[in-house]
C-alpha cells in the first residue's frame, strides 16, 4: 500500500492518521506541503524518525525545491521526481491519498 | 498501466491540480495509458473556458485541454457538482434556460458513474485534492 500525504503536520494531523493506521511495510509518499515533514528540525521528522523501522518514507523533490527546503531534507527519506511518484504508485497494489 | 485521476480541487486555489497535471504528463510519458480524469467538488473549475491568468503564469485549464487533445485523454466533470458552480455546456445551458456555457474544449460533463467506472476499469485510481 502506497500513503499520500500532502498536507505539512503543524497544519493538520493527517500525517499522524497516515502514520496510526499504516501497516508494517507500506510506504508513505510525501507531497506538497508534507514535504515539511521531511525537514531536519520539523516536529513531523521526530515521527518520520520514529516509523522509519516499519515504513519506506519518499518525498517529491520538485515539491521540496518549490518551497526551498530541498537541502534540509533528513536522512532515511528517499527523494523521488513525478517519474519516481508514478512508479511508486504503479508498484504498489492500491494508493490512498489522506486529504 | 492503466490510470485514472481525481481532482477535487479548483485551479490557482491549492496545488492539487497542478499535482494531477504533473502526475499525468509524467505517467503518460512512461508509456502509461490515462483512462480518464475525473473533477469533482471544486475540482470542476478546472474546466472553465472563460479562465484569463497573468501572461507569466501557466494556463492550468488551457494545460488540461491540450493534454486532452494530443493523448485523447478523457476529462469528465461532475455535473452536479457543475451546475452548482455555474460550470455549463451548450447541451445543459439549453436545458436549463441560461444564456452562456463555459465548457473548455475536451471536458465534458457526465455523472458520478464515470468515477465509479474509473475506479473499475483503471488499475490504479489516483486522488488529488486539499
Amino acid at each position: 500500500m502506497l500513503h499520500i500525504v500532502n498536507k505539512s503536520p503543524t497544519e493538520r494531523n493527517s500525517l499522524d492518521s497516515c502514520l496510526r493506521l499504516a501497516t508494517d511495510g507500506s510506504a508513505v509518499l510525501l507531497i506538497e506541503d508534507a514535504v515539511y515533514a521531511a525537514t531536519r528540525g520539523n516536529p513531523g521528522s521526530t515521527k518520520l524518525q520514529a516509523a522509519m523501522g516499519r515504513l519506506k518514507f519518499y518525498a517529491l523533490e520538485p515539491d521540496l525545491k518549490a518551497r526551498g527546503v530541498a537541502a534540509r531534507v533528513m536522512d532515511g527519506v528517499t527523494l523521488v521526481d513525478y517519474g519516481g511518484f508514478v512508479d511508486l504508485v504503479a508498484e504498489h497494489r492500491n494508493c490512498q491519498s489522506w486529504l | 498501466m492503466k490510470f485514472a485521476i481525481l481532482v477535487n480541487e479548483g485551479p490557482y486555489t491549492h496545488q492539487a491540480s497542478d499535482s494531477a497535471y504533473q502526475f499525468a504528463k509524467a505517467a503518460l510519458a512512461k508509456g502509461h495509458e490515462l483512462f480518464r480524469v475525473f473533477f469533482y467538488h471544486d475540482g470542476v473549475n478546472n474546466a472553465s473556458r472563460l479562465t484569463v491568468p497573468p501572461q507569466d503564469d501557466r494556463h492550468i485549464v488551457n494545460r488540461w485541454s491540450a493534454l486532452a487533445q494530443e493523448h485523447g485523454i478523457d476529462l469528465v466533470v461532475c455535473i452536479a457538482a457543475a451546475q452548482r458552480r455555474g460550470m455549463l455546456d451548450e447541451n445543459e445551458m439549453k436545458r436549463q434556460g441560461k444564456d452562456a456555457n463555459n465548457i473548455a474544449p475536451g471536458f465534458r460533463i457526465s455523472g458520478l458513474g464515470q468515477l465509479v467506472e474509473a475506479g473499475i476499469q483503471a488499475d490504479r485510481l489516483v486522488t488529488f485534492g486539499d
